[in-house]
């Protein structure tokens, strides 16, 4: 601390330092999240592969470009935008086109991000505000699903992902039916519950085996990443708990009085993006409340009007706008459930 | 506004040109943003708009400049905007009858002219004090300002989300159109960036000022 001599270092409470950083919370995740982007390149192939370094390409080279133009010291290092990266991809369809993802990536830094001033200062998560914009800019290209372990995966890649920027992508049907030998509807099991009345087993739901977006098919691994986010306390175990029970709370009686229209709860816990959202997007330090009780009141929040959209929206899934929407709140959340100071006198 | 003219204006080129630079309606007053989002979805859209605006703002402020001694300080805004609804009925018949796909399109942001705080602010700023001959010039600069700005934002609205200008395809049917920049969002989104844009090369021009203004006070100095 000082050159030579004996010094006393004085300083205030907290006393008892832990050695975590910024970078080694972000780090952590980018770990708990790489069993999921290995799941997804395994189920989906190369396009999926091309999609995650794609993103992940775009929101550094973007994050390098904002700081600089902000003459800001920059912020690549912190490993933050690789979670933003691949957070994005994994929550696309896997044939989703490059170029859309790199606007989508664009976006979710410039104006996710880099606008409200960079990272601990973002309102919102910057993955998903990148996703809002593809989901309102090309409506056709991200409802548009691959199923999962077709044979020729590896070897090709789906005709939409390297479609000319600025152009419409092909339609993949042709391809679908080429490559499979039964007949493949393109509809997630979201998608087949709303319109079809067809529940997907829970043990595809768990391992993955439906069709979704890139990451959000296999409920089992993004858990078990959470549970190791959870255990090295590097994520707030109130939140995903909060937004499943949420989810529950609001997708039991519905069930109960009409099981032959809305989904059972299991149903809605794992399947949609419900899951990761939870564990890796709500649980997001900048974008939730600081304290215990506002964080609950957050997460029960998304999770019930997760459900809300899908049974009575236009939407197949909700879990995008529930999270946004929590985020814009939180400091409102924040806000109302202060604690009160020893002390302080009278009613606040 | 840079500053308000307080005695009377000699009518010179600045008067005009005032109104498309330096006071922009749009992108430095931050007046009359209701249209400027709403309508701004294509290009044919922003220029109606533009001209029907312009022609709302030289006629009425025209006609409350020669009013200006006679209007009792109590009632002006009152009486402004009877003026100001006199000429936009005008204009709304007048769109109605010349194309009725226009007036369809543009909805009931023609009738909302009439609380466009671009036209009531010239008019309390400047048509109130000034004579008729720079009060229209002004205006047209103004209106030709509002309009500028309108087009700015509707033909990268309309380019980006439907791959046309005034209506001609520009790309042919492989390209992708950006929906999400003809709905709402998209003109935040546009305006934002162009305010963007212009608050960069205003800043530029300030700091070059400052620049060689310092030069000065050094040559000064070295005297």
């Amino acid at each position: 601390m000082a050159e030579g001599g004996l010094t006393t270092d004085l300083r205030s409470s907290p006393h008892l330092k832990q050695a975590t950083t910024v970078e080694d919370i972000m780090r952590n995740v980018v770990y708990a999240l790489l069993p999921v982007c290995a799941w997804a390149i395994y189920a989906f192939g190369l396009s999926v592969l091309l999609l995650l370094v794609t993103t992940t390409l775009v929101c550094i080279a973007s994050e390098a470009l904002f700081c600089r133009l902000a003459n800001r010291p920059s912020t690549i290092g912190d490993w933050s935008i690789v979670i933003t990266g691949l957070l994005l991809a994994l929550t696309l369809p896997p044939g989703f086109p490059l170029w859309m993802a790199a606007v989508a990536a664009f976006v979710a830094v410039g104006l996710g991000k880099a606008l409200f001033g960079g990272l601990g200062y973002n309102v919102m998560n910057p993955a998903l505000v990148g996703r809002a914009f593809v989901q309102a800019a090309f409506p056709v290209a991200i409802t548009t699903w691959t199923p999962p372990f077709l044979p020729g995966r590896f070897s090709e890649l789906i005709p939409s992902t390297l479609t000319l920027p600025f152009t419409k992508p092909e339609p993949v049907v042709d391809w679908i039916e080429q490559n499979r030998i039964d007949a493949f509807t393109g509809a997630t099991p979201l998608a087949l519950q709303k319109f079809e009345q067809i529940t997907t087993p829970v043990a595809d739901l768990l391992t993955g085996t439906i069709a979704g977006s890139a990451g959000e098919t296999s409920a089992l691994i993004i858990l078990l990443g959470g549970i190791y986010l959870a255990a090295r306390k590097m994520l707030d175990w109130r939140i995903p708990v909060g937004v499943l029970l949420g989810a529950v709370l609001v997708s039991l009686p519905m069930w109960l009085l009409d099981a032959g229209r809305y989904p059972d709860p299991l149903f809605v816990l794992l399947s949609g993006g419900l899951m990761l959202g939870a564990v890796f997007m709500a649980s997001d330090m900048v974008g939730s409340p600081v304290t215990p009780s506002g964080v609950w009141i957050y997460a029960l929040f998304i999770g019930a009007l997760t459900v809300i959209i899908r049974l009575f929206g236009g939407l197949t899934e909700g879990v995008m706008y529930a999270i946004l929407l929590g985020n814009v709140i939180s400091p409102l959340i924040s806000r109302v459930t202060q604690p009160r100071i020893f002390g302080e006198e009278g009613k606040r | 506004m840079a500053e308000l003219p307080n005695r009377q204006e000699q009518v010179s080129l600045d008067t005009f040109l005032r109104g498309l630079w330096q006071e922009n309606p749009v992108f430095v007053m931050l007046l009359g943003m209701c249209p400027v989002l709403a309508v701004t979805n294509s290009a044919i859209n922003a220029l109606a708009m533009g001209l029907a605006s312009t022609f709302v703002l030289v006629a009425s402020n025209s006609l409350i400049s020669l009013l200006r001694n006679f209007i009792p300080k109590q009632v002006r805004i009152a009486t402004y905007i009877i003026i100001i609804a006199t000429f936009v009925t005008m204009v709304d018949y007048a769109i109605q009858a010349i194309s009725l796909e226009l007036y369809n399109a543009l909805g009931a942001f023609i009738q909302l002219i009439v609380v466009n705080c671009m036209i009531l602010g010239r008019a309390e700023a400047y048509a109130s004090k000034q004579r008729l001959w720079p009060t229209i010039i002004n205006g047209l600069g103004i209106g030709a300002g509002f309009t500028f700005a309108l087009l700015c934002l509707g033909v990268v609205r309309e380019i980006l989300g439907a791959g046309e200008l005034f209506g001609f395809a520009l790309f042919g049917d492989s390209f992708q159109p950006w929906v999400v920049m003809i709905l709402p969002p998209g003109g935040f989104f546009v305006l934002g960036a162009w305010l963007l844009i212009f608050a960069w090369f205003r800043q530029r021009r300030e700091q070059a000022q400052a620049r060689v203004e310092e030069q000065q006070q050094e040559t000064v100095y070295e005297r």
